[in-house]
């Protein structure tokens, strides 16, 4: 037999065997706790230096310290979105059921993650501001996140076939991904109450000491979306596959053992 | 890449395409009316006629704050530099309200070109610091601390 297919880099083998739902399943099981445990560790350490460690804000006193959940929650809610639809585009275009998945199964999480970063903003408008909402552009276009999100889980429920649904989903997340610039570029596009971005490219506008903090929750929430999407995506792919052999495997606790 | 998936990443990148430029038309259509408050330049550029409501945004001019002795009326001057309105509000400023730091107002302006203000609100930059570094800095001439 001739082989005149161009040989596929390391990359790409790591690509297509992803897509292959045994495969996934098990090699995505081996990380799972890790996952877990990175998250847990993570969010006590940052939650004690945030909470406890890092000194009151000089003009805010101590109230600046919802920061801790409120920016590492806006932070996930974006960066699923774009992961979700980046998913979501692989999905519809080579048609790989786990892609689908993934994309649908990060719509939840994300919806938490914004709930999350509204509800915090709005607890923390109320002594800063003095008003616990006001329809600026960074507050309503957080909102229309949410809504984006709402509406990416609700099609896909909507719809019987789950391969289907998730595509046609996955197209309304690719179609929300205009809100994403939105968001991010809004406190410098228009004049709103909400501050501008503390930390960017150019580097950071809050003191180190109360920096850290920050930092090791943001990575702490990105293993907690790693830990949460795998998990349920493996459990979808169980679902779904009910009835075929990989899964008996699984159930039965013999998978892996005949066939590498 | 097959016809097949060419085809489909064709069509989306159309629709992704459309939905880009549709946003692009709303954008610029729209930017005066996201701006959630205008400032005293942009208030004197425009003549805004009095009993028209605005919010109107900028910093305390510090030192101009006074309160009557009875009652909970406030006067102060918000001001962006070249520009700066005489403000009075009823009620109870919020706990960041300080000279030199940010504020919202929202009101119209009456005939004296005193803008009565019905809702003010604190805005805060994107510093954050401990005291003693605000305290340090004060030293050394930034001004981040205004008059408490």
């Amino acid at each position: 037999m001739k082989n005149d297919k161009p040989r596929k880099n390391a990359f790409l083998m790591f690509i297509h065997k992803m897509g292959s739902p045994p495969w996934f399943y098990n090699f995505t099981g081996k990380f799972v706790p890790w996952l877990w445990a990175g998250f847990t560790v993570l969010t006590i350490w940052g939650l004690y230096l945030g909470l406890f460690k890092a000194p009151p804000d000089y003009l805010q006193g101590e109230s600046y310290r919802i920061m801790y959940i409120h920016v590492p929650a806006a932070w996930m809610s974006m960066l699923i979105y774009i992961v979700m639809a980046v998913m979501g585009f692989i999905a519809l275009i080579w048609r790989v059921r786990t892609m689908e998945i993934m994309a649908m199964n990060s719509a939840p999480i994300g919806a938490a993650f914004t709930l999350i970063a509204l509800v915090t903003g709005s607890l923390w408008g109320r002594p800063t501001w003095g008003t616990y909402w006001v329809w600026d552009a960074r507050l309503t276009s957080e909102l229309v996140l949410l809504f984006l999100y709402l509406g990416v889980i609700g099609l896909y429920k909507a719809m019987d076939e789950p391969r289907k649904a998730a595509r046609a989903a996955s197209l309304l997340a690719l179609v929300g991904l205009v809100n994403m610039p939105i968001i991010h570029y809004s406190v410098k596009w228009w004049n709103t109450l909400h501050q501008g971005s503390s930390i960017s490219m150019t580097g950071s506008k809050i003191d180190p000491s109360m920096l850290w903090p920050l930092l090791i929750m943001a990575i702490a929430m990105k293993f907690y979306y790693g830990a949460n999407l795998i998990t349920r995506s493996r459990i979808t792919l169980l679902e779904q596959d009910l009835r075929k052999g990989w899964t008996r495997d699984v159930i039965e606790g013999t998978a892996g053992e005949h066939k590498s | 890449m097959t016809p097949t998936r060419k085809r489909r990443l064709i069509a989306i990148v159309l629709i992704l395409a459309g939905v880009g430029v549709a946003a692009t038309i709303a954008f610029y259509s729209l930017q005066q009316n996201l701006l959630y408050f205008q400032s005293p330049s942009e208030i004197a550029d425009i003549s805004m006629p009095p009993g028209r409501q605005f919010r109107l945004g900028g910093l305390v001019k510090p030192g101009s704050v006074s309160r009557e002795q009875d009652g909970l009326a406030s006067h102060f001057i918000v001001t962006d530099g070249p520009a700066e309105i005489a403000v009075q509000y009823v009620g109870i400023l919020p706990d960041l309200f300080r000279e030199g730091q940010g504020v919202i107002a929202r009101g119209t302006l009456n005939e004296e070109g005193i803008f009565m203000a019905t809702e003010v609100l604190a805005k805060h930059d994107e510093n954050y610091m401990p005291p003693e570094v605000a305290d340090a800095l004060e030293k050394t001439g930034h001004t981040v601390k205004s008059a408490e």
